[in-house]
């Protein structure tokens, strides 16, 4: 069995991989090193921590967990029910909330981020801001700001390595932890969904990862052709849900992505003039 | 019946039960016909190895089994890149061949400038020259300028992976990875058909396989063919989109010594016998729209040789349609059941019809980064490929370089092990790719010398990333 492996990257960054995990981690500021010495010590236990309480963290409604990442996945989850959600929803995010907290712990970092397959926890000291750049149809950037308590950023969507129940391809959220925008932006992209239309195909979980914490719960495997009155209308229903999430305090914002458009809400905006290859 | 156990799968504590066809929670490891696999795996060819592959560990720690065959031969596939760093390429390995010292320098490449050209072996019209091909409504490529018994499309390009709206790059970079992965993809093309393109397998139009290429025009059939005909049938019509022949006309019926039969063809003639236009393009006769032959004939003319009994057969270049006739009193042709003797040429030309079939050409250039990951100056690598001292290879296949500036390349996919085509979102296509070169030439055009594996090295410790290996049988034995 391999255990859990590290490599340096360009840009002074950190890979840290173990079985599904991949972070990648960046700081600048004060006692960088020791920094990344703290992430690296805390990285050893992760997976077998989680995996301790798996069958509980893959519970729709479960009880207490001992370990601290479990109990942040069980927290981000609940404001979600009654809803179908585990706390597997938050389990990206809550990593990378929890190896960035120790990598900053009395170290004098200006700014850092732990970045879990797309779903990036941030540290920001006074008057610092990071900027994150969106690519894909209308290139965005998003910049928090220390004065702003936004720090955790994660996508969602059809095309990523976790099963969605909608259509979007897309969605972008940013909360107050990398835990919360995890679990809400998998539940916006769910909700971004035309209920019964005949160009989604739909599989039970189980029929493509036999583990999986969705069970028979049907998931989207392919997409046929939209109008764009369809697309608009699968969008609104994300929307809505966003609205929603936001109105309750647990996002900051969101960006949903179906085909050629996108909708936004709050600190997110888009911005067409960036060029990338 | 019992259904197939799943898996555990042991690489990290997460412990996976894994089904069947399925993968574990990482997606690196899956359950192929009862065997744990890395999904992405290096992969070696070896000649001397049969058939049917199979999977070692590459790390040294975990690693026990047999040692790899002498003559495994290094490619790209699985051996990830660090794109678009400048760091050396995933694997530099030093290797003998014939007694020389030769470095292979193995790393994926990441294309946003690439495509592919198909070939699509039918005379079936297929859509106008310049038309636009789509897949799933979003412009792809176009129909570029036919050949001979094929029709040609040019898809990909940086312009629809990146150039257009985000859905059109999309769509095009699955089509590509779909084709070069030797998978079906339906197209559709603009005033034109659907046509179902799979590398290697017989083209579908507008829901009709497509069984034979044409073994020439009309006008080739009939010279090759005549002097096979004579005596049997009284005259011989090829019908074909492109030129319909007419046996008694033609210049190779009038050698042999072939009657006037006063036949009339309903078309524009070109030089005797052969005629242009009989009809439309379409799903009939010969890539005509002709489903009744005797629609292209005229009245027949008894001053100029036609007469009752007069022995009429109708064929097209595949030798697919036929059908005999002879003129009644009336010289209007009446079917008959075709004679045994005659039927045995319409098989000849049958026989020497081909088998359709779809080729798919990757074609792509190998960009200025990637070559930073072989040398620290690369327009020596350009210079060394393009001199033919470096030997380029992807998956192993050999590859046709254009000359020219820069290193553009196509290789038949067919000749690349099953799944050697990958992508990334931007969206480009990632494909395998190998420098081969003698060590001195290496070191010459400013290789990292640093990074140099020896192929014994390599598999005792891995590469830049812990991976496994899997070893396959020569890429003509895997398809």
């Amino acid at each position: 069995m391999m255990g859990p492996q590290i490599r340096c990257l360009s840009g002074d960054r950190l890979h840290l991989h173990h079985g599904p995990i991949d972070l990648i981690l960046w700081a600048e500021g004060a006692q960088v090193a020791q920094a990344y010495a703290q992430a690296i010590a805390r990285f050893e236990y992760v997976l077998e921590e989680l995996v301790a309480e798996l069958d509980d963290l893959r519970d729709p409604v479960p009880g207490a967990f001992n370990g601290p990442i479990a109990q942040a996945m069980g927290a981000a989850t609940v404001p979600f029910r009654p809803a179908f959600i585990t706390p597997m929803a938050a389990v990206a995010g809550a990593v990378a909330d929890e190896v960035l907290a120790t990598m900053c712990r009395g170290s004098g970092l200006t700014r850092a981020y732990v970045n879990n397959g797309g779903d990036i926890a941030v540290h920001l000291a006074p008057e610092q801001s990071l900027t994150a750049a969106m690519v894909g149809a209308g290139s965005a950037q998003l910049t928090l700001h220390h004065n702003h308590p936004a720090r955790g950023i994660a996508t969602s969507g059809r095309g990523g390595r976790s099963l969605s129940c909608g259509i979007a391809d897309c969605v972008t959220v940013v909360a107050h932890s990398a835990a919360m925008a995890d679990a809400a932006a998998t539940m916006i992209a769910n909700a971004v969904d035309l209920p019964g239309h005949p160009a989604i195909t739909r599989r039970p979980a189980r029929s493509l990862k036999a583990d999986s914490d969705l069970g028979d719960i049907l998931v989207t495997t392919a997409l046929g052709l939209l109008t764009q009155s369809e697309v608009a209308a699968a969008l609104r229903n994300g929307y809505a849900a966003a609205q929603a999430y936001a109105a309750r305090g647990l996002i900051a914002g969101a960006a949903l992505f179906l085909h050629s458009q996108s909708r936004t809400l709050g600190t997110l905006s888009l911005a067409k003039d960036i060029e990338y290859v | 019946m019992t259904t197939p156990d799943k898996i555990r799968c042991d690489a990290c504590p997460v412990m996976c039960y894994i089904a069947p066809g399925q993968t574990g929670a990482c997606d690196r490891y899956a359950n192929d016909a009862g065997r744990i696999i890395r999904t992405d795996p290096v992969v070696l060819l070896s000649k001397t190895l049969a058939s049917g592959g199979r999977v070692v560990p590459f790390a040294s720690r975990d690693w026990e089994g047999d040692p790899f065959p002498a003559d495994a031969q290094i490619t790209g596939i699985g051996s990830g890149t660090t794109y678009p760093d400048y760091k050396p390429a995933p694997f530099i390995i030093a290797s003998e061949i014939d007694g020389a010292d030769m470095v292979t320098v193995v790393t994926e490449a990441i294309f946003s400038y690439c495509g592919v050209k198909v070939k699509i072996d039918t005379d079936r019209f297929l859509g106008p020259e310049g038309a636009t091909v789509r897949a799933q409504g979003e412009a792809i490529g176009h129909v570029t300028t036919a050949e001979y018994g094929s029709q040609m499309l040019s898809l990909g390009g940086v312009h629809h992976l990146t150039g257009g709206e985000k859905a059109e790059g999309r769509v095009t970079c699955a089509a590509l990875l779909a084709l070069c992965n030797a998978e079906a993809v339906e197209l559709t093309i603009d005033q034109g058909s659907t046509v179902t393109v799979q590398a290697g397998k017989a083209p579908i139009v507008d829901g009709r396989v497509e069984n034979r290429m044409r073994v020439g025009c009309g006008s080739a059939t009939i010279g090759m063919f005549a002097d096979q005909w004579q005596g049997l049938v009284d005259e011989v019509v090829v019908v074909d989109d492109h030129i319909t022949g007419v046996v008694s006309e033609h210049q190779a019926g009038k050698v042999l010594g072939w009657a006037d039969t006063g036949i009339k063809i309903l078309g524009r003639r070109s030089t005797p016998g052969r005629y242009f236009r009989v009809s439309e393009p379409g799903l009939g006769w010969g890539g005509t729209s002709i489903n009744d032959p005797l629609e292209i004939l005229g009245a027949w003319n008894a001053k100029k040789g036609a007469r009752e009994g007069l022995r009429l057969l109708m064929v097209s270049t595949t030798g697919e349609e036929f059908a005999y006739y002879e003129l009644d009193e009336d010289l209007t042709p009446q079917a008959k059941a075709i004679p045994d003797a005659l039927m045995t040429s319409v098989k000849l030309i049958d026989e020497n019809c081909e088998p359709s079939l779809c080729t798919v050409l990757f074609m792509g250039g190998a960009g200025g980064s990637l070559r930073a990951g072989v040398t620290q100056n690369p327009v020596r690598l350009t210079r060394s490929v393009q001199a033919r001292h470096t030997r380029l290879t992807s998956g192993g296949a050999e590859c046709y370089v254009w000359p020219g500036g820069g290193i553009t390349f196509m290789v038949d996919i067919l000749r690349l092990p099953p799944g050697a085509f990958g992508y990334v979102p931007t969206p480009a296509l990632v494909a395998p790719l190998e420098f081969t070169l003698p060590r001195t030439e290496y070191l010459a055009l400013g290789g990292h010398v640093a990074a140099i594996k020896t192929l014994a090295e390599m598999m005792r410790e891995g590469g830049a990333y812990a991976t496994g290996a899997r070893i396959g049988s020569d890429r003509e034995g895997l398809r």
